[in-house]
């Protein structure tokens, strides 16, 4: 019996099938996702923000390349993750910056937080994040300078203004509401991302439309996100108002800064969060306390990355405190 | 309407059952000669008890066991034994085994009932049990356990339920299938004599919803009788012992324990056939239903095959392999083994050969590092967390694979099968299960 002259047949361990699920196909299909959101940031922010995003993505897949041949590795730039942490930092970006930041902060995303930390898989923390990070601390002032939203192609300098975080934070919620005209104004503009911000981070509704295609693919789950959003709107209602506690309006905080860019994309990171269902809910409601904190005490007007950063140290500790239950391990009743 | 199923984990690939799953069950001719492995059971090997040259029937003892588990190999034709060889199985192993030849010019000489005792169910259930164990019967689902130390609990371990498994939730698989249809009696019958040795009330048959059509003929079959027959919901590895007691009776076996611990027997379909045979007509285990089937193979069929008989000749028997076939299985696609040899005989727990087309078949194909998706976690039904164990492994550290509860791992694949970083996760807990102690 043979199987045709040197068709030999295949002998290997079960099991003998496997999903068509991999890991390149995830990398770009999240990217592919996020389409909407960069769409609508190129839409209020004109053709800086495409600029801004492709700096990224060349920066890190250069990043990439350069660190894994001069380690010797495989070159793996056609695997989406480089380009995936490439567009996530764009949208994490002001549309106003000169072409250097985007670049070394690409540099610091892949070839320092990624790659040096031994690549796909064994980063501690969010590259994009890290990336984004490293900008804001270096250069403070161009990172929160933030373009005013028009639907604007002329590539002409856009004035520039506060995000509502912002003005929040230094002004208070009845300046937002000036600013805005009317709490429902506020809100519909918080949605469809007519506002100051990272290009990416504005559109609410482009980013759900994203997070909902992975939702149903089963791409990610509820769990950390929904922990995530909770615990800010709860923290927001409880501490975030004028007149003493359960004053705060949640809907504003939920609605504004990165949060949902956060919570649906960078929190739910695999590589970077935790692994159990109960270590999931644990590390978003982690991000939203420390968001809620940061924003309402801290210095800056937004803390979703950093929140996202700290509890990225937390990884491992959650992973091995909050294991599954074994089946068959409950205790007799 | 909705079907219990176990709630923990488990997965959903495709069942490619329609290949096999309409073809009547159909008698293959003997062979001229049988191969038959004197091991073909967990437990001690046996010691045959013929010599060369010797004539033996169809349905002669020429293996006996040496110790309480293990279980008698029987001749499965009528001829002489030409040789003792050994030979290769699917698990890695060369065992023992007795070469039994038909003269050419010989005729079939069947085996044939000496006895037809049809108050079977009024014997001592020491009686049964004892003819159970002369037949030579082990778990025909793949595991091979023999079946009259199964249904011999410990006094302090009472049973109260017995399920025959008709889940047959591995892929392509259609054997369980057909014996349900086409023998629905002998198996209800089969699992009457076990609830009559176990002293049980409560029988149950559990299979799954893609079965509609055995499931109304189990429930004929069953009609006045103490047994329930249960339709689950389609999930891999629902035919796994501890999933289907928690599918049928919520019931959950403790971490390292055993289906008894809960008060469980749990029989395969095949099982419950031959215990039937052997309680009525003493006919020992010397043939079974064997699927053979998969997008590799001509013309998929069930096949009654003699123990022994090489694959070879079963997939000659469905019209040789295709051009595309790219890997031979026994068993099914998700636990199952690789032959590296179709010279390789029919055993008692050869429930399928299947024949993977190249393009579906998976290889030692390059994986990835674990990008920790989780995707292990949510599919394990076990409620393990495979991604450890496959790092744990990967790096040597053995001690700490077993800190994650490497032995609760009975291999069923989900965890490889979801991975899309494609790492051999099963041959990690493989290997780490070899460089520990339990």
């Amino acid at each position: 019996m043979e199987a045709g002259k040197e068709n030999k047949l295949i002998v290997s361990v079960s099991p003998h099938i496997k999903s068509s699920e991999s890991v390149d196909k995830i990398m770009w299909t999240v990217t592919a996702t996020l389409l909407p959101t960069f769409v609508m940031g190129v839409y209020y922010f004109g053709p800086k923000a495409v600029i801004v995003t492709l700096l990224c993505i060349i920066g890190s897949l250069l990043s990439e390349y350069f660190v894994q041949k001069l380690a010797g590795k495989d070159i793996s730039l056609k695997d989406g993750s480089a380009v995936l942490t490439g567009l996530l930092l764009g949208m994490n970006m002001p549309s106003t910056l000169p072409f250097y930041i985007p670049l070394l902060s690409s540099f610091v995303a892949v070839a320092i937080t990624k790659q040096l930390f031994g690549g796909l898989g064994y980063n501690v923390f969010n590259p994009a994040l890290m990336g984004r990070a490293f900008a804001l601390i270096t250069w403070p002032r161009a990172m929160t300078t933030w373009a005013q939203p028009i639907a604007n192609f002329t590539g002409m300098d856009a004035k520039t203004t506060a995000t509502p975080l912002g003005i929040l934070k230094e002004q208070g919620l009845d300046k937002l509401l000036e600013v805005f005209g009317s709490k429902m104004h506020l809100y519909s503009e918080l949605l469809l991302g007519h506002r100051a911000g990272s290009l990416g981070e504005t559109s609410v509704i482009a980013i759900l439309i994203g997070a909902a295609f992975l939702l149903l693919r089963g791409y990610i789950t509820l769990r950390i996100p929904a922990a995530f959003l909770a615990s800010v709107a709860a923290g927001a209602w409880v501490f975030g108002g004028k007149q003493g506690i359960f004053t705060g309006d949640p809907l504003v905080h939920v609605l504004s800064g990165g949060l949902m860019l956060g919570a649906f994309y960078m929190a739910t990171d695999y590589v970077t969060c935790p692994t159990t269902k109960k270590g999931q809910m644990l590390f978003g409601a982690g991000c939203g306390l420390l968001t809620i904190l940061i924003r309402l005490k801290a210095g800056y007007p937004e803390g979703v990355m950093f929140s996202i950063l700290i509890m990225n140290c937390f990884t491992p500790l959650i992973d091995r405190g909050f294991r599954t239950e074994v089946f068959g391990a409950k205790k007799k009743a | 309407m909705s079907f219990t199923t176990f709630p923990l984990g488990g997965i959903h690939p495709p069942e490619r059952k329609e290949l096999a799953s309409a073809v009547s069950i159909e008698v293959m001719p003997q062979p001229q000669r049988v191969v038959i492995p004197l091991s073909q059971h967990i437990g001690a090997p046996c010691k045959a008890s013929v010599e060369v040259g010797q004539e033996v029937k169809a349905g002669e003892v020429i293996g006996t066991p040496e110790g309480f588990v293990s279980a008698p190999v029987h001749a499965s034709i009528t001829g002489k034994v030409t040789a003792f060889t050994s030979v290769l199985m699917p698990i890695g192993r060369m065992v023992q085994a007795v070469v039994v030849e038909r003269a050419a010019n010989r005729p079939d000489e069947a085996w044939q009932p000496a006895e037809d005792d049809k108050d079977y169910l009024k014997r001592s259930p020491d009686e049964l049990k004892g003819r159970i164990k002369a037949a030579g019967i082990v778990g025909m689902g793949g595991a091979t356990f023999p079946t009259h130390v199964k249904i011999s609990p410990p006094k302090e371990k009472p049973i109260d339920a017995v399920i025959i498994n008709g889940a047959e939730c591995e892929p392509y698989l259609t054997a369980d299938h057909r014996v349900m249809l086409e023998y629905p009696e002998s198996v209800i019958e089969g699992l009457k004599i076990l609830m009559a040795i176990l002293g049980v009330t409560k029988g149950y048959v559990g299979i799954e919803s893609n079965k509609p059509d055995a499931i109304t003929k189990m429930l004929e079959a069953a009609k006045g009788s103490n047994i329930e027959v249960r339709t689950l919901q389609i999930k891999y590895p629902q035919g796994a012992e501890k999933m289907l007691i928690k599918s049928i009776l919520s019931r959950e076996v403790p971490a390292g324990g055993l289906p008894m611990d809960v008060g469980v027997v749990v029989q395969n379909v095949g099982t419950a056939n031959a215990v039937y045979e052997a309680c009525r007509y003493g006919k020992p285990l010397i043939e079974r239903v064997v699927s053979v089937t998969g997008g590799g193979i001509k013309s998929p069929k069930n096949l009654k095959v003699k123990v022994g008989t090489p694959v070879s000749q079963l997939i000659e028997t469905c019209g040789g392999l295709k051009p595309t076939a790219g890997k031979i299985i026994s068993g099914g696609p998700m636990m199952g083994f690789a032959f590296y040899d179709l010279n390789t005989p029919v055993i008692k727990g050869t429930s399928g050969i299947v024949v993977l087309e190249q393009k579906d078949a998976t290889g030692s194909d390059k994986f990835y590092n674990c990008i920790r998706c989780g995707r292990c976690v949510d599919a394990c039904p076990m409620g393990l967390m495979p991604l450890m164990l496959s790092l744990f492994s990967e790096k040597g550290h053995y001690a700490d694979a077993k800190d994650y509860h490497l032995f609760d791992c009975f291999e069923c694949g989900s965890c490889t099968y979801v991975c899309p970083a494609k790492r051999p996760i099963v041959q990690q807990i493989k290997l780490a299960k070899t460089q520990v102690k339990p």
